[in-house]
């Protein structure tokens, strides 16, 4: 339900961002959506992710380029789902969608106050749209009085360079501050909804809270407050509290119910300054590495996948199995990652007790050479020479094999299960 | 995870096969599971699509819903599953033994002798993986307060009159799924990963037909190779050669065969009711038969993607079956057999449906239910696996050792000398046994306790004064103390579960929380609404 | 970095004082028609325990009988000591299961009477258990007052367990300390009001919204160079100051220093109340030996140096007792013990004065001049929910009087960077605060101001 644009900052491009642009090629600029937010919240941590989201590249075809295609997708029933929800929640001038709103917002109930609903001028381009937006919601914002409900805005989001345009849902005014109304398919079922779905909607939500903190703090000639948990009382500045519209329990009324984002915001705070570091990422690219997915005009593609990947490779990844559930290459890491021999193909997890362990033979060859004869016998197992933390992991998993191995070679324990095999 | 799970996992890494995590087998199998894969409609939350289930492999029996987004297709369908699933359920219903107990009058507090009955067996439904309970689980709160015909207000849309049952076993069953240990519904990834470790991540294992891969690779394939193509390879129309396990489908399989099998059942019905209202006989009987050939179609193409996971969740099971049964498995059966009893006479007792939210104290007894059972398990499971036990062993919770030396000695303080010897044994385990830590005995003849009296790091000795579990003599009973020479283990955990504190009844909630259900209005997440009156599915 | 000066009107001890003769008031009379629970928020040092003498003496005073309710044994012997000392007038008892016994310094006491049945002690001016036990008591007549201690900590299916025990209660303790947990699946209780596995307090106060928690405004433990960073990072919605200045405390060394990466680390420490000691960057084991060995190392050289504690109470000499090391695991714990002893500092405290090392979770509630700290996250190769959880920083951070000095690998930064944000979300959970990402970035940043390298 976000759909949106990157485009450069306008005028003669800005160094950094003429150089992802060259690092993409003439293929149309992918930008900061729901999927990029949930990949970057997911990871990161991951130069890769970070290179390919700020340059815009399309993960999608690169994936598929590289022969690894990203498994996404979503079911056409689902899709319809969400567009007949919110259709029906702006059917008879919004009414449906008011109803849940007067609840939490305190809209009043028709006749006495209209609601206003500015035309947004939805069929521009984004640059016309976002000035409209941000025009209509100063006007909304300077009468405390009105009730304005803004279909669709779009927000200016500036992201390591260059300007992201973002699509929330809709927009409330009352008071001279705004509420971020995020709209979703899944259901609220006896007051509760998915976690994992709620964090991911909050999260995008908080980028929405983030532009329009930023937008106002602008607006009003001030720096955006240091604490990020600082409401700033601002006009037209967001409340950190937004509301999640989705289905009730089995049916298609809606619920709203209100989540506060000031945690998320935090995080996406700190994430979306680290992006401005993408330039010593670039830096470390080799010279003429890109990721043009364009095709000549023979219809050849520019680049052949053995050159796309070489590129790919030259930008280092921080692979995790989560990045196949949220990252469009994840497969293509993964195959990396078993290649490379890494121990995080087995998750995140497994390297907090392997010290600074990276691989599955290094693992392996600290447990023992036959993991399934060695036995423990006295003391001293894994004993070794040197000092810190890898013997120390290795001393452990030496350990942990000779357990292992002394369970597996006895037999059912009938009575006593011996020390030796 | 531990060390050991992760080194198991390494080495599922080198050798490309599945490795094991278990020497026996830690949750009961019955006889006579039935084996249940649903599939659900995108979009539309908890929406039941289609299941294939049954207790014979070779029998599977598909039931489906053309059209999903049809209220009455729908009940349809939930009938038709609850007229498959309830005779099985309520087959162990009648088979019954007298358990003796006693019962102490609230007013003397006298002792009487009662006889409980408790089902001599109990169902066991094996589904592919925990998004299938989860689905079950939605089913049950769906359908347990739907109306039937048969009740004084039975409502715009009554549901057919066995399907508010059918809810209400799916809660029971789901439900009792939270508690550690039990058996009465499991999935078979969870079952898989107690049992073997993978070369891949949990994430991963989550899909059913990888997971398998890595127990079977085809020749000339490592696990990884055959996990990726379990997940990911496609044939010449796009469609996964290995459809996921559900209940969510495949979204290409969803746009490019399920959405036009439906569109055609839609037209088909479309025309059907065109051509009554013409009454035109000739077109009807077409339409009847176009209606009957969309049907079998979308039964062709939901078969096609169930039966590989149907598959699957029976190779699983004879996977687990070469394993031999540990322990304690009865032991934890008749929990899950007293909980399937409870629940019939609940049934039979016409208690009304399971509430939507627990109570204070119902949610309060669960917890404490849950962390006891939790608690038993981690004891049994070590107890009979010393595969778990060597878990504890490298946590520093329990040491295997030799004994080297039994020297006599005695508490003289009391009346009459007490047997208190001192155990010493040679151990490579690192226990985190300070001075005075009271440690227990594992398979002694009877439950014995001691407590650490020294620790040589150096020369990887423990000594103990045992404190227990000698008889009553000055001497020790014969046999009651392990012998010089001896493999002994000792845990620094109890080996029996300690009972959870009583709770008040759900009257007698306190002001702290509430006061009694139904006394005031609960602060957070309620609706007092009647759940079944404001719910349409359409 | 420069601290906001506090420049409130009040005077710190005027302050809480007024805090302490309104909660007094609304304990001991309560007036009609008072919602049935007092709620007490205390940060770090902020004089719970002697709020908690205080409240039970003036209810004995005032005719009632009084039960008292903690979280572990340490915590009940802890306070029936301090209540057996500070009020010998009392008639106490302790209430203990059939198997364990209370610590040998609480039986010293004449008006302390042990026992693990509640028959033998209901004629006590106060009877003081763990939750646990008292879940057990069976009784025809309840107490009229009650007060929880280290509430917090408490979970709400105790207290369901424990509520028909009492009429009126005081629930005292620390919000920003470590939550309950379980290890079994809550998932479907999440939102509610009255979760099991939440805490007591909060499920108190949804059913009681009546009740506003009263709060101690200053911490007499933290130094005036811990109590804002403290406040800010910990409680940023409800702010405490440091009871005592920046000059009122002090720490000086008999021993000069030797040049060393310790000494100049300890200098820090003494001076602005914080240091970091920080080892080159490395993925390590829990028990990361270089680690483990600079905490010990740096313990031994503070006991060698011969520190003098200067504060608004005198001044003494810095001793083993008063010395604390802290971790987040145990296995942490043990080799720092082990590694002390092998330095020759004493950590068995039952052979005299001794170091205390020990995880979190068990030096909630204490107190010490010096700590030192195995930064949870040092040389992790990932950050868990566990190692951020903010109430395990908070407590390692804030037990000192003096100062704290933190040991840990460079990285942390970028490890907490590197942190994947996708925590699920629960519909109608208050989200807690402060995050502990956020806190632990506030903490650290506070701390690389106060850096010292090792080697």
């Amino acid at each position: 339900m976000n759909v949106s644009t990157n485009v450069p900052l306008g005028g003669p491009a800005e160094p950094l961002a003429q150089r992802l642009a060259e690092l993409r090629g003439p293929a149309p600029q992918r930008s900061l959506n729901a999927r990029s937010l949930a990949a970057l919240a997911a990871n990161p941590g991951c130069h890769r992710r970070a290179v390919l989201d700020a340059a815009g590249v399309d993960k999608s075809v690169l994936a598929a380029r590289l022969g690894r295609p990203a498994p996404f997708g979503q079911s056409p029933f689902a899709i319809a789902r969400g567009v007949i929800f919110e259709s029906r929640l702006k059917a008879d001038d919004y009414a449906p969608l008011l109803e849940p709103l007067r609840r939490h917002l305190g809209v009043p109930a028709d006749g006495h106050t209209p609601l206003l609903v500015p035309d947004l001028l939805q069929r521009s381009g984004p640059a016309v749209r976002a000035d409209r937006t941000a025009q209509a919601l100063a006007l909304a914002a300077a009468d405390p009085e009105a009730w304005t409900l803004l279909d669709h805005p779009l927000l200016r989001l500036d992201v390591a360079g260059s300007t992201a345009y973002l699509e929330p849902d809709a927009l409330v005014v009352h008071g001279g501050r705004c509420t971020v109304v995020e709209i979703k398919s899944f259901p609220v079922l006896d007051g509760s909804a998915d976690p994992a779905k709620v964090g991911a909607a909050a999260r995008q939500a908080a980028v929405y809270v983030l532009a329009l903190q930023q937008a106002a703090a602008a607006a009003a000639g001030q720096p955006l407050a240091d604490d990020p948990y600082t409401e700033q009382r601002l006009p037209g500045s967001p409340r950190t509290s937004v509301l999640l519209v989705c289905p009730k329990d089995f049916g298609n009324r809606p619920t709203a119910v209100t989540v506060d984002v000031r945690r998320e915001l935090a995080t996406t705070r700190r994430q979306l300054s680290r992006m401005t570091g993408i330039g010593r990422l670039l830096d470390a690219l080799p010279a003429g590495a890109d990721f043009d997915l364009a095709a000549e005009e023979d219809g050849a593609p520019a680049r052949s996948a053995e050159q796309l990947a070489a590129s790919v490779e030259a930008v280092p990844a921080a692979y995790s199995p989560d990045c196949l559930s949220t990252c469009e290459l994840g497969f293509h890491c993964r195959a990396q990652a078993r290649c490379g021999d890494r121990v995080e193909q087995l998750g995140r997890g497994v390297r907090g007790e392997l010290g600074s362990i990276r691989t599955v033979a290094e693992a392996l060859a600290a447990a023992g050479p036959s993991t399934r004869t060695s036995t423990v016998t006295g003391t001293g197992t894994g004993d070794q020479d040197g000092a810190g933390g890898a013997d120390d992991a290795a001393e452990r998993l030496a350990y942990a094999a000779a357990l292992r191995a002394e369970a597996l070679g006895a037999p059912a324990p009938a009575r006593a299960p011996g020390t030796d095999a | 995870m531990s060390l050991l799970t992760t080194l198991a996992r390494l080495e599922a890494v080198r050798s490309g096969r599945a490795e094991p995590l278990a020497t026996v087998r830690h949750r009961h199998l019955s006889d006579r599971p039935m084996v249940l894969v649903p599939l659900t409609a995108a979009g539309e939350s908890g929406a039941p699509l289609a299941v294939m289930l049954g207790t014979d492999r070779d029998a599977p029996r598909l039931h489906l819903v053309p059209q999903p987004l049809n209220r009455t297709l729908r009940f349809d369908f939930l009938a038709e599953l609850a007229a498959d699933l309830l005779p099985y359920l309520e087959s162990f219903a009648d088979d019954v033994e007298q358990i003796e107990g006693s019962e102490k009058d609230p007013e003397t507090g006298e002792k009487t002798q009662v006889f409980r009955e408790l089902c001599a067996d109990a169902p066991q439904l094996i589904v592919p993986n925990g998004a299938g309970v989860h689905h079950l689980a939605l089913i049950g709160r769906s359908t347990r307060f739907r109306r039937t015909v048969e009740d004084n207000e039975p409502g715009p849309y009554p549901a057919p009159v066995r399907v508010p049952l059918l809810g209400r076993w799916l809660t029971h069953l789901t439900d009792r799924a939270q508690v550690p240990g039990s058996s009465l519904l499991l999935p078979m990834t969870g079952l898989l990963a107690r049992h073997w470790a993978t070369g891949q991540s949990h994430l991963e294992d989550q899909h059913l037909a990888a997971r398998l891969a890595w127990h079977r690779p085809p020749p000339g394939l490592t696990g990884a190779e055959a996990a990726e193509l379990a997940e990911s390879a496609r044939d010449e129309h796009g469609q996964l050669l290995h459809p996921p396990a559900g209940p969510a489908t495949d979204p290409r399989f969803d746009e490019s065969v399920l959405a036009p099998a439906i569109t055609r059942y839609d037209s088909a019905v479309g025309a059907l009711q065109h051509s009554t209202e013409q009454r035109d006989e000739a077109a009807a009987e077409r339409a009847r038969a176009a209606v009957r050939a969309a049907v079998e179609q979308l039964q062709a193409v939901l078969t096609a993607v169930l039966l590989p996971t149907w598959r699957d969740v029976w190779q699983g099971l004879d996977l687990l079956r070469t394993l031999p049964p540990a322990g304690h498995l009865e032991e934890r059966w008749t929990g899950d057999r007293w909980s399937y009893t409870g629940h019939r006479d609940r049934l039979a007792a016409g208690e009304p449906p399971q509430p939507r939210q627990d109570d204070a104290v119902t949610a309060a007894r669960k917890l404490a239910q849950r962390e006891r059972e939790q608690a038993r398990l981690d004891v049994q499971e070590a107890l009979d696996d010393p595969l778990a036990m060597a878990e504890h062993r490298l946590a520093g919770e329990a040491f295997s050792g030799v004994v080297t030396e039994v020297v006599p000695d005695w508490d003289t303080t009391g009346r009459s000398p007490k047997p208190r010897p001192l155990v010493t044994l040679r151990t490579a385990d690192r226990p985190h046994a300070d001075l005075g830590k009271e440690v227990h005995r594992v398979h002694g003849p009877s439950a014995q306790k001691a407590e650490v009296v020294a620790v040589d790091a150096a020369e990887g000795t423990v000594t103990l004064r045992v404190l227990s579990g000698m008889g009553r003599k000055k001497e020790p009973e014969p046999g009651s103390l392990p012998e010089p020479g001896e493999p002994v283990t000792f845990t620094l955990f109890e080996l029996t579960v300690r009972q959870s504190a009583p709770l008040p009844e759900p009257d007698d909630t306190p002001w702290t929380h509430g006061g009694p259900p139904g006394a005031a209005p609960a602060p957070a997440r309620s609706t007092a609404e009647d759940p079944s009156a404001s719910e349409e599915w359409e | 970095m420069a601290e906001p000066s506090s420049a409130l009107p009040e005077p710190p001890g005027a302050a809480a004082d007024a805090a302490v003769a309104r909660i007094l008031a609304a304990t001991v009379h309560p007036p009609t028609g008072a919602p049935r629970g007092v709620v007490v928020d205390s940060p770090p040092g902020a004089g719970k325990s002697t709020l908690v003498v205080r409240a039970a003496r003036e209810l004995v005073e005032a005719g009632e009988r009084l039960m008292i309710v903690a979280q572990t044994n340490s915590q009940v012997d802890d306070l029936v000591g301090r209540l057996a000392e500070k009020a010998p007038e009392l008639t106490i008892g302790r209430l203990h299961a059939a198997d364990t016994r209370p610590g040998p310094e609480v039986l010293r006491h004449a008006n302390v009477t042990p026992s693990d049945k509640v028959a033998d002690l209901v004629e006590h001016d106060v009877v003081i258990s763990t939750s646990a036990k008292w879940q057990w008591v069976r009784t025809e007549a309840p107490w009229r007052h009650a007060i929880v201690d280290e509430a917090y900590q408490m979970r709400s299916d105790a207290l369901l367990a424990v509520a028909r025990l009492f009429e009126r209660a005081l629930f005292v303790g620390d919000p920003g300390q470590l939550d309950p947990f379980t290890v079994v699946g809550t998932e479907q209780w999440a939102g509610l009001s009255y979760d099991p596995s939440g805490s007591a307090v909060v499920t108190m106060l949804a059913h009681n919204p009546q009740i506003a928690p009263h709060r101690l405004p200053v911490s007499w433990r933290l130094p005036a160079s811990a109590a804002p960073l403290i406040s800010r990072a910990f409680y940023p919605y409800t702010p405490f100051r440091s009871g005592t200045g920046p000059d009122d405390r002090r720490l000086t060394a008999a021993v000069r220093p030797d040049g060393s990466a310790l000494d100049a680390v300890i200098d820090r420490a003494a001076e602005h109340g914080w240091a970091l000691l920080e080892l080159p960057a490395r993925h390590t084991v829990r028990t990361d030996p270089q680690a483990v060995a600079a905490v010990a190392a740096t313990v031994r050289r503070l006991l060698e140096r011969g520190l003098t504690a200067h504060s608004e109470q005198g001044e003494a000499p810095l001793t083993a007792d008063r010395i604390a090391v802290g971790t987040a695991h145990r296995d942490q714990a043990a080799a720092v013990r082990a590694a002390l002893l092998r330095a020759g500092v004493p950590v068995d405290g039952a052979a005299g004065p001794a170091v205390t090392v020990d995880t979190a979770n068990r030096l909630q509630g204490r107190e010490y001049d010096v700590t030192v700290v195995l930064h949870p996250l040092s040389g992790r190769p990932d950050a868990t929910a566990f190692h951020l959880e903010t109430g395990r920083l908070c407590v390692l951070a804030s037990r000192h009087r003096h100062a704290c000095i933190v040991v840990a690998r460079a990285g942390i930064a970028e490890l907490l960077d590197e942190h994947p944000s996708t925590e699920p979300v629960q519909l109608g959970v208050p989200v807690a605060f402060p995050d502990g990402w956020e806190a632990n970035h506030q903490v650290l940043h506070h701390l690389s101001g106060h850096r010292v390298h090792l080697r």
